[in-house]
């Protein structure tokens, strides 16, 4: 994708005005250490693995279809078990966990904090290989006698089954989890050391903010995952009694070690899907964003909370009473930041100039959608109601409005905001908004029937069900191929305009944060001179000009001044 | 027995207050989601961009506020959890005197024993008694839910986990494994039979629950009547004409009638003849010799199915092939 916008340079000849052309061939992207092209070809990477989990998923929805086997022979008990196996793992690990921070955070954090690159060049593309190398081993494991442990891994059944992926996948896990820890380390090194003159925490743009505390969960939560994998293939290569009874083991410990990471694996997903949509509805509204610092210290809240609750995904597993108690009550103070963030973007729009560009439909879609899927974790997290619903598709509907709902419809927005940055080119307006109505309905249609059908008693993981659930299953699987369809809309949207679209200028949406100071696509050192820095959200020193569609900069209101927010704790 | 759009029918004396606290989150939450959608749109509308217009200023911040709706969730969640902690004691909470039966769940079927010593692959019980399950593992994590109770527990290898509910009412209800464990997850599904206690409350065709135990403990009668009869009664127990028909119709498995002394084709294997081995074999292990044209989900029925009782599910074929 991103080597088709490189216009057509003959190898000598460099064109220095940006990062894209700056080199050329193969290896200048193979072996660079700019940020933006690290950032770029992680783009195509969790892309690719979107796609192929997508489709895993929409072969699953086919099966629904009846409520015997619907393909025999082709998708039977076995292949079906495989299939959400891997549309789970491939989805987290390879594609949201690394998706906003990887590649659109790599991308942009430097630029936004006005810096030149991020702390550790050589490292951040070691990340890139390291989940290049994950996806071997993850291909391995489809490719090979085929993994039906479920991406949860729970012993003992991950330690006894005859499949020999299981080996093959967790080695993947573990090394995309150090893939995770080296961005994460990253992040947090470059926004301590690389702000410039005038820049303090409380002048940050509130993705940043987001990608710091994402960058915190990271660093100490994901090494508890990496032991644990290797516990794991420990005792199913050397018969290591850790979980399996038989060995003396435990196989709810593996539960509790297993969810210490990834319920704060949820945070790393949906925080930097937070801090996107603060900057989207604050530019589209051209207005500040409402309550900066109680966003900000929501999010680093949302991460140290977000550590104490990974219980409650064991209310029935045979953990004492008193603990599912405590666990439940400290899962309800997790949701109080979440309500604060809806809120203030609300008032945020309060008294706003609010025009519906396609990132801003994604922000409202998110906003929509996340709400329900925030809202529905309260039965989920209250005790007597979480007995009835685990592990149906109740469960299954409420984490799809937060990781699809949520991040996947922020990363959308995300992209389609800074698309014309990354690339220098604009897409079609009329066709972006279209896909985000699509995508939208298709949503709702795809995951509200299975709220209704898992509270109705449908457990989740069934490839036979009873026919009393096949209303609700076929509407979902209808709502997933549209589903599938408006996101690949909205991909054309996109790649048809790396070949048509008009050529970008600097600030096209009118927002006051650094990366909009800079050339679209920026140059390789990001900006000429260090831009000055102010408060990123007084859009008001930025003003349209109808002559060239874009926003600039206002002689008379310099971009750092009315920095009210910083003023007293500089 | 009441079922909403959210629910199916309530049959534990804890499911009602499992349904009334899932409808007040559910309407707290509908008022909230419906406040916060209708403001975006509103905004969306009355604010919409007019080209060349800034926006009025407007506070970009405002404490009071912010506190304000920082507060007030705190105290929605913490009354939603106080209400979902008490639901949960009851639910975890067996009474002293309960009728108490052991659980084996194995990849991929429940065995109920009962203390009269009686086996089923369906769990029987009587209406308006507590009943406690005393579950136990032989592989893998199972999990036991019933849907009609609100309740479900993990039955995790090497050790004991309980489960207690006392049925409102007579009738038949699913109950599903909830964990992942393998290949035929989907198909370690059982029924709940609640049985009436005495005859008067009996309705047409019920068994009580006592009349029930009887044959399950004793289905022969103690050989005062025929095999073939008794061979009735042990399909009947075990539910075994829920897939297989006893007039020649095909069903999920194939008739019991029609087949015995003829061959009959099977997968991978070609024609074999059906006789007192094959139907001993197709009870234990379903899956060595399956019938051209169905799948493979029967459940095995060793260990639940004693020797003589499959003598008299043979002796019962027998009796009704032409």
């Amino acid at each position: 994708m991103a080597t088709a916008v490189m216009p057509a340079h003959s190898p000598s000849e460099k064109d220095e005005s940006n990062y894209l052309t700056c080199n050329t061939g193969i290896m200048s992207w193979l072996v660079t250490l700019d940020h933006k092209r690290i950032g770029m070809m992680y783009l195509v990477g969790v892309m690719s693995a979107m796609f192929l989990g997508g489709a895993l998923a929409l072969l699953l929805r086919a099966e629904h279809w009846t409520p015997g086997p619907t393909f025999p022979g082709l998708i039977t008990h076995d292949r079906y078990n495989q299939l959400f196996t891997l549309h789970g793992a491939i989805m987290t690990f390879l594609f949201i966990i690394p998706s906003i921070p990887a590649a659109l955070g790599n991308f942009i954090l430097p630029v936004m904090l006005g810096a030149k690159d991020v702390a550790f060049p050589r490292m951040n593309l070691a990340s890139f290989y390291l989940w290049v190398f994950g996806l071997v081993f993850f291909i391995a494991a489809l490719l090979g006698s085929g993994l039906d442990t479920g991406w949860t891994f729970y012993t003992p059944y991950s330690t006894n089954t005859s499949s020999t992926s299981v080996v093959a996948a967790t080695m993947g896990a573990f090394i995309l989890g150090f893939s995770s820890i080296f961005t994460g380390l990253n992040f947090i090194v470059t926004i301590h050391t690389m702000r410039p003159p005038g820049m303090t925490w409380f002048r940050m743009p509130l993705f940043l903010w987001a990608l710091y505390a994402t960058a915190i969960i990271q660093v100490l939560a994901t090494p508890v995952l990496g032991i644990t994998l290797l516990l794991l293939i420990a005792e199913r290569m050397f018969g290591l009694g850790i979980f399996d009874p038989a060995l003396g083991g435990d196989p709810v410990l593996y539960q509790h070690f297993f969810w210490f990471y990834s319920h704060p694996a949820v945070y790393i997903m949906i925080l930097p899907a937070m801090g996107i949509i603060s900057e989207l509805i604050s530019t589209f509204s051209r207005k500040p964003i409402f309550g900066y610092r109680f966003i900000a210290f929501s999010s680093m809240a949302i991460a140290l909370l977000g550590f104490l609750v990974w219980g409650h995904h064991m209310f029935a597993s045979g953990q004492s009473e008193m603990i599912a108690i405590v666990f439940s009550v400290l899962t309800f103070s997790v949701s109080i930041p979440s309500a604060i963030k809806v809120f203030n973007w609300l008032a945020t729009m309060y008294k706003g100039s609010i025009v519906l560009a396609t990132p801003m439909c994604y922000a409202l879609s998110f906003i929509f959608l996340f709400t329900i899927g925030g809202l529905t974790g309260l039965f989920l997290g209250a005790l007597a109601t979480d007995i009835h619903l685990h592990d149906t598709y109740f469960v299954v509907a409420h984490f799809h409005y937060v990781m699809m709902g949520g991040t996947l419809i922020a990363f959308i927005g995300g992209l389609f905001y800074w698309w014309p940055k990354m690339t220098g080119k604009m897409y079609n307006e009329f066709w972006g908004q279209v896909s985000s109505l699509i995508v939208f309905v298709a949503f709702n249609l795809t995951f509200f029937p299975q709220f209704v059908m898992g509270s109705r008693g449908m457990p989740r993981r069934y490839y036979n069900y009873l026919d009393k659930y096949q209303t609700f299953h076929v509407l979902s699987t209808i709502g997933a191929f549209l589903l599938g369809f408006g996101l690949a809309l909205a991909a054309g949207v996109l790649i048809y305009s790396l070949f048509k679209g008009r050529k970008a200028p600097a600030n096209p949406w009118g927002a006051a944060t650094l990366e909009w100071q800079c050339s679209s696509p920026p140059p390789l050192a990001n900006f000429e001179k260090t831009p000055s820095v102010g408060n990123p959200y007084n859009m008001q020193a930025v003003v349209y000009d109808p002559d060239t569609e874009s926003f600039i900069n206002r002689e008379d209101v310099p971009l750092d001044e009315n920095a009210e927010q910083g003023k007293n704790h500089a | 027995m009441d079922t909403s759009f959210f629910f199916p029918e309530a049959n534990s004396t804890f499911a009602g207050s499992v349904d009334n606290l899932f409808y007040f989150i559910f309407w707290l939450s509908t008022f909230f989601f419906v406040l916060i959608v209708a403001l975006m749109i509103y905004f969306v509308i009355k604010y919409r961009r007019v080209e060349g217009v800034e926006p009025d200023k407007s506070p970009s911040h405002n404490t009071p506020l912010e506190v304000f709706w920082s507060i007030l969730p705190g105290f929605l969640v913490l009354g939603i959890f106080g209400w979902g902690f008490a639901g949960f004691v009851d639910m975890r909470s067996p009474p002293l005197e309960t009728y108490e039966i052991n659980v084996t769940a194995k990849t991929w079927n429940w065995t109920f024993t009962y203390p009269e010593g009686a086996v089923s692959p369906d769990l029987h019980i009587p209406v308006g008694k507590p009943v406690k399950l005393v579950m136990r593992s032989q592989d893998v994590i199972h999990s036991l839910y019933v849907p009609a109770f609100r309740t479900k527990q993990d039955v995790v290898p090497g050790r004991y986990s309980g489960l207690w509910f006392e049925a409102k009412e007579t009738g038949t209800f699913d109950l599903f494994c909830a964990e992942y464990c393998g290949q035929q997850h989907s198909d370690m599904i059982a029924q709940v039979v609640v049985h009436p206690t005495s005859e008067e409350d009996a309705k047409k065709g019920e068994q009580t629950f006592d009349q029930w135990m009887e044959i399950a403990s004793d289905p022969l009668e103690g050989g005062k009547i025929p095999l073939e009869e008794a061979g009735l009664k042990v399909i009947n127990m075990f539910g075994c004409t829920q897939c297989h028909s006893l007039d020649g119709s095909k069903k999920v498995g194939p008739s019991f009638k029609g087949h015995f002394g003829k061959e009959v084709a099977i997968q991978g294997m070609g024609p074999v003849k059906m006789d007192e081995q094959y139907v001993r074999e197709s009870i234990l292990e379903p899956n060595a010799k399956v019938r051209e044209g169905y799948e493979p989900r029967m459940p095995s029925f060793k260990g639940a199915m004693r020797d003589e009782w499959i003598d008299a599910v043979i002796a019962y074929i027998k009796s009704i092939q032409d």
